[in-house]
């Protein structure tokens, strides 16, 4: 019979027993650097070739074959490091992590291991809570061993030598919702700063999770970990799943289903962890330093120079949009969340030199055409408007040239034809009725038979004005400009 | 004039004889494998020769000397490669089951060097495998044997270069030094033996045994000719970053090279233990005196962590092995055993068919000293112990600008004599394994014979002396005939 646990904050608490249990957990996370080529040959990084047709034989582990570090990777690195303001050291170096597996050429991996390029940092959540980085490593991952052919397996050693940064967690992480949060700032830094494409689906971004669950006032206990987390929202379904399942161990009181020291792999499609291997004892990976590489030194210059090529990062832009540039919270995240969009709304702000309607145009209309079969476009750079562009409809509006809803039309045109916002407007005849004549004309028809708003309005209850523009923009297929039409309303009535 | 080398001619002076237009690379190249077909049956230094590969080059070299095009600095001059360098045109099978037939799909940084200077790669020599041996007898392809007495070793691990240059097969040929793998069989078959500074030439391509210590390592008659060598192998190399960033060595050209006026040579008395063959003993001290002849000054020095060397060296060396040698898994090249079973099984049935006892020993050795819990006491240490090893030398040469000995401590012994007994077999690298765990230049040149046996000196230099160390050795040489001196069953052919 199992209790049933609920949420309080961060605190699982057992209805049963009444126990209070809290999460200790923190993240691994893989990220494959945006390099030409891997770590340490000249091979281009890929995705999708013909196997093994990316390869040398160095990334192939021939006999007499040698390791050169990559030095953009290197550089990627370390510009992620400073993104999370951690400290890179001024020396590391690079050793082998020994164990035999046919995906890794060489029966080693060139990693780092007690001397990281970069230790320290940390991320803000929007919670407001900060999760501390314990180290970040470089390393080259392995191949790719496919054993779907019976008896066979096959080996692709294309992205054998990728270089990717493994990151450390501190045991910071005491909620699947703190896991999210963490992998999603995580990864758009990643992608800000150039140093990863983070594409989960591509596998340019693994996490592991490791977690247990104590007691309040209590010591730590075993840990587990769990890895085949295909997506944050798995992430965070895997470490509930851990989470309760764990307590409930722990609740029964049967010492035989205590947690124990493990590795579980979450299955996404019944929503369970499942034990993979134990670490009775723990792996020896017989580590010792890369005789084949000199220590990485990182000069201060080179860490500058690193450090001015860095974007201006997430947080510090949606602060900005808020404070300086009048947004709401809202819409500053929505722009922040993918640096080319954020990129696109500074340009049509600076140009149009309107920066709210810059941001309405774009979380209303231009993100909508993303991911949108007409358009065909996934990403805001594929699509045919440019920020001069959305800068154009900006201005036409705003002098009045067109309103508002018109301009929904002219847009919606633009992203599909690639057309100018004159040339939409002249074309579809957009703009505005200025014509004093016409609008009295559209404005007496609609005053036709609606006595009791005119009576509204000459007590003096101007709202009600509004019930009788919707039929005059209507008459005029949304051409009319509302603000006159408003004013001819008042007069007419108050005339008559 | 037909060009013969057998023992008589030496690399450059072959080349400078190709390039005054006396015979053919055509002519060299086949004396060269008529000498190999003549001498190799008895003595085994060869694992393949590459008879159709070398004739092709000839050919394509008398080519180009007669479109009249600038000769390279070995041009037409016979070589062999110690079978743990890449050549796509060989087999680098290491002497080992695993990688028998492993043709590599590329050239060692060293190789491409010697052809580009127009040498002749004509085969492929014996070693023990994967470099592990003092004797050239752990070897899939059996035993190489020493020309001098056919019933001793060469030496090893490099026993097949060297005695393809002792047996005047070669001029020169490329071997491998991680503990003395050059130097020892150099002494014990008679000819010059150097290993260049660590870093000074590159590894990329040499089939690593210990990464931190393995140097290729040219085998000469004459310093002339390993100074060519080095010039032509060393210099910088932008695919192994452990090499150091230096232009191609030169050779020093003193005003008289003959002289060796206010050099201080460093005796250290750790180099003559108890156990050294006392005719060697008696050799190397008149190599000595020959030196204070021709006017260096003797200081009597100490190397005080010199009997951590052996230690050290079979754990640093055996570490990095254990872990060099785990891409032989019958995966990815290498012989494969067991394919009918599990991936870690196969792993497993393929290294125990594959690798002879003495490499397993040294993977199981350095396992044992990386592993959890003993990697402090063991290999740890021994990088302690490195240190204080190179520490000795570099207060050494505070005061010296050479440090002197014998190479081996002993002359060539019986096939069979020490292979039942790892430690004796370790013990043979005595004297050369502290300038291998210091990473310094060192040379064996050949200082006369003992009971028929030649005996090898010993030079050691300071880091990137190369030059002062070919200098030293050449002053010697010219002082004496030591180097001269043929094997027996050469002196016929002699004549
Ligand atoms: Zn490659």
């Amino acid at each position: 019979m199992s209790a049933t646990i609920e949420r309080d904050g961060d605190v699982w608490v057992s209805s049963r027993t009444g126990t209070r249990w809290h999460v200790v957990c923190g993240l691994e996370v893989h990220a494959q650097l945006r390099t030409r080529t891997k770590l340490f040959c000249g091979c281009e990084t890929s995705f999708g070739d013909p196997p093994n047709s990316r390869t040398c034989p160095v990334c192939t582990g021939q006999p007499g074959s040698l390791p050169v570090l990559n030095e953009e990777a290197l550089a990627l690195a370390v510009r992620a490091a400073l993104a999370i303001g951690a400290d890179v050291a001024p020396w590391s170096k690079f050793d082998r992590k020994n164990y035999f597996y046919c995906d890794i050429p060489k029966n080693y991996q060139i990693s780092q291991f007690d001397r990281p390029y970069c230790t320290g940092g940390g991320i803000d959540l929007p919670s407001g809570r900060r999760i501390r980085l314990h180290r970040i490593h470089l390393e080259e991952d392995a191949g790719k061993a496919i054993h779907d052919r019976g008896t066979t397996t096959l080996v692709d050693l294309n992205r054998a030598g990728t270089p990717l940064i493994e990151s450390v967690t501190e045991a910071d992480v005491t909620s699947p919702e703190d896991a999210f949060d963490y992998l999603t700032a995580l990864k758009e830094i990643l992608i800000y700063v150039g140093a990863s494409n983070a594409d989960m689906e591509k596998g340019e971004l693994r996490c592991d999770v490791n977690v247990s669950v104590h007691p309040a006032g209590e010591g730590w206990r075993t840990k587990v970990e769990v890895k085949n987390l295909n997506s944050f929202r798995n992430v965070a379904a895997a470490l509930e799943h851990e989470i309760l399942r764990q307590i409930q161990a722990y609740e029964s009181g049967d010492e035989s289903r205590y947690p124990v020291q493990e590795t579980r792999l979450w299955d996404a499609d019944k929503l369970v962890t499942r034990s993979m291997r134990s670490k009775e004892a723990a792996d020896d990976y017989r580590y010792f330093t890369e005789p084949d590489l000199p220590p990485v030194t990182v000069s201060p210059s080179f860490l500058e120079r690193q450090r001015g090529m860095l974007p201006e990062l997430p947080a510090a832009r949606r602060t900005r949009y808020v404070r300086e540039l009048g947004l709401s919270a809202y819409d500053a995240d929505v722009l922040v969340a993918d640096r080319a969009v954020a990129d696109f709304f500074e340009a049509a702000a600076r140009i149009s030199g309107r920066p709210k309607e810059a941001a309405n145009w774009i979380s209303n209309e231009v993100l909508r055409a993303l991911g949108d079969a007409q358009t065909g476009a996934s990403t805001i750079d594929d699509l045919p408007v440019k920020p001069h562009d959305l800068a154009e409809l900006i201005e036409l509006v705003a002098k009045g040239t067109i309103h508002t809803a018109a301009g929904r039309t002219v847009i919606r045109e633009m992203l599909e034809s690639g057309t100018a916002a004159a040339e939409v407007v002249e074309r579809l005849g957009l703009e505005q009725v200025e014509d004093e004549s016409q609008l009295e004309d559209w404005c007496r028809a609609a005053l036709e038979g609606k006595d009791a708003i005119v009576a509204d309005v000459k007590d003096g209850k101007e709202k009600a004005l509004g019930a009788l523009i919707g039929p005059v923009m209507q008459a005029s297929g949304g051409k009319a400009n509302p603000q006159k039409v408003r004013e001819i309303l008042k007069r007419l009535i108050l005339e008559s | 004039m037909t060009v013969r080398f057998g023992g008589q001619v030496d690399a450059v002076a072959l080349r400078n004889a190709l390039d005054a237009g006396t015979g053919t690379v055509k002519d060299v190249v086949e004396e060269c494998l008529a000498r190999i077909a003549e001498r190799d049956g008895e003595l085994h230094a060869f694992t393949r020769v590459e008879a159709e590969c070398a004739r092709a080059r000839a050919a394509e070299l008398d080519a180009k000397r007669a479109s009249g095009a600038a000769l390279g600095a070995l041009f037409g001059v016979p070589v062999a490669l110690k079978a743990n360098l890449c050549w796509k045109g060989g087999i680098a099978d290491c002497s080992s089951k695993l990688l028998a037939n492993y043709a590599p799909p590329y050239d060692a940084t060293v190789v491409r060097r010697l052809l580009d200077a127009d040498a002749v790669i004509v085969g492929t020599t014996n070693m023990d495998e994967f470099a592990m041996g003092s004797s050239t007898e752990n070897s899939a392809h059996g035993p190489t044997s020493n020309p001098w007495d056919t019933e001793r070793t060469p030496g090893g691990s490099s026993g097949g270069s060297a005695v393809a240059v002792a047996g005047g097969m070669v001029p020169i040929a490329l071997g491998s030094d991680t503990g003395g793998s050059v130097r020892q069989p150099a002494a014990l078959c008679g000819v010059h033996g150097l290993k260049p500074t660590y870093g000074r030439v590159s590894r990329y391509g040499l089939i690593a045994f210990g990464s931190s210590l393995d140097a290729v390592s040219p085998f000469a008659r004459t310093i002339r000719d390993v100074a060519r060598v080095l010039e032509v192998i060393s210099g910088a190399c932008d695919r192994d970053s452990t090499c150091l960033p230096l232009p191609p060595f030169e050779a020093p050209q003193p005003a008289d090279p003959s002289r060796l006026a206010g050099f201080r040579v460093g005796v250290p008395k750790q180099c003559f233990p108890a156990e050294l063959d006392a005719g060697v003993r008696a050799c190397v001290e008149s190599a000595l005196q020959q030196l204070e002849r021709i006017g260096c000054e003797l200081v009597p020095i100490e190397l005080p962590h010199a009997e951590l060397a052996i230690p050290t060296y079979y754990v640093v060396a055996t570490a990095e092995a254990s872990s060099n040698l785990a891409r032989y898994d019958g995966v990815g090249f290498g012989v494969r055993a067991g394919s009918e079973l599990g991936l870690q099984e196969m792993f497993a049935a393929t290294r125990e068919a594959g690798f002879g006892e003495e490499v397993k020993r040294r993977i199981l050795l350095g396992t044992y000293v990386l592993s959890a819990g003993y990697q402090d006491e063991w290999y740890g240490r021994a990088q302690h112990a490195r240190t204080k090893i190179l520490g000795d030398y570099l207060q050494a040469f505070e005061e010296v600008d050479l440090v002197a000995g014998p190479t081996s401590p002993c002359t060539a012994f019986r096939l069979g004599e020490k292979t039942a007994d790892p430690i004796a077999m370790y013990q043979t690298d005595l004297l050369t394994v502290p300038a291998s765990l210091a990473g310094l230049p060192a040379i064996s040149v050949p200082c006369g014979t003992s009971a028929g046996l030649p005996v090898g000196l010993q030079l050691v230099a300071p880091a990137q002396e190369d030059g002062r160390l070919l200098r030293a050795a050449q002053a010697f040489e010219l002082a004496t005939d030591h180097h001269r001196a043929l094997p027996p069953m050469l002196l016929g052919a002699q004549a």
